[in-house]
């Protein structure tokens, strides 16, 4: 058995699907798989639903600018102010293609895991109760330990 | 022995090789699994799959775009 670390640095839908879609087929072919968000990855992990939480003022503003989970995703290229990623993701919902979300929830049930930059969390101001559940709090020595053990580490 | 089946057909990219994953972890060594699938990548897939697990691929074909797979667990 070998292992595979992925650092999700990148907050892009496209970006985060190919992460996920690694992460899945990692998994299912028997390996360990360690992913790391950090920074605009971060939004990645968000919930869905505003929690309420005490913020700082900037730290609100940054909760307000970013997007708000997985399915608030835009693409890195041909978004055209949310009309290209409406579109792309109805062509891969006619072609069958999991969404971000449900890429998440198989990596999890999977055992792929999911590690949040506390240093990015405390930047952005995005606290624990804001993100999905089964995410670990860490910081870079964690990933590097992994890091370590594996056979691929990507950085997207 | 016992034989499983999966039908995989319509699912995309890593889909096929998910479900494949999961029926094989719960299978018992010898069972055999048989699956369909019609991304066409899977043809090649199921080949570094079966070689990274350790599993045997014993027939693989197409018909008419459905990719025909049978897998031995080790």
């Amino acid at each position: 058995m070998s292992s595979k670390t992925i650092i999700m640095f990148s907050g892009d839908l496209d970006k985060a699907m190919a992460s996920l879609i690694i992460a899945n087929g990692a998994a299912a072919m028997g390996d360990d798989v360690t992913m790391f968000f950090t920074f605009w990855g971060l939004n990645v992990l968000r919930k869905a639903k505003k929690i309420k939480v005490k913020k700082e003022f900037m730290e609100n503003m940054f909760g307000f600018m970013m997007p708000r989970g997985a399915d608030k995703l835009a693409l890195s290229k041909m978004n055209f102010g949310g009309a290209g990623t409406a579109m792309m993701k109805s062509i891969m919902k006619k072609k069958n293609v999991n969404s971000l979300p449900e890429l998440l929830d198989s990596a999890q049930a999977m055992g792929v895991r999911m590690i949040a930059c506390t240093m990015s969390m405390d930047v952005m101001g995005i606290k624990q109760e804001e993100l999905i559940e089964g995410i670990e709090l860490a910081g870079v020595a964690t990933y590097l330990g992994e890091a370590d053990s594996a056979n691929l580490n990507l950085f997207i | 022995m016992a034989e499983k089946h999966i039908n995989a057909r319509g699912l995309q990219c890593p889909g096929p090789i998910v479900e494949l994953f999961k029926v094989a972890k719960a299978a018992d060594s010898g069972d055999i699994i048989t699956i369909e699938v019609t991304d066409c990548g899977f043809s090649k897939d199921i080949n570094a799959w079966c070689k990274k697990t350790g599993n045997e691929l014993v027939h693989i074909d197409e018909i008419d775009g459905i990719i025909h797979a049978t897998i031995k667990k080790s």
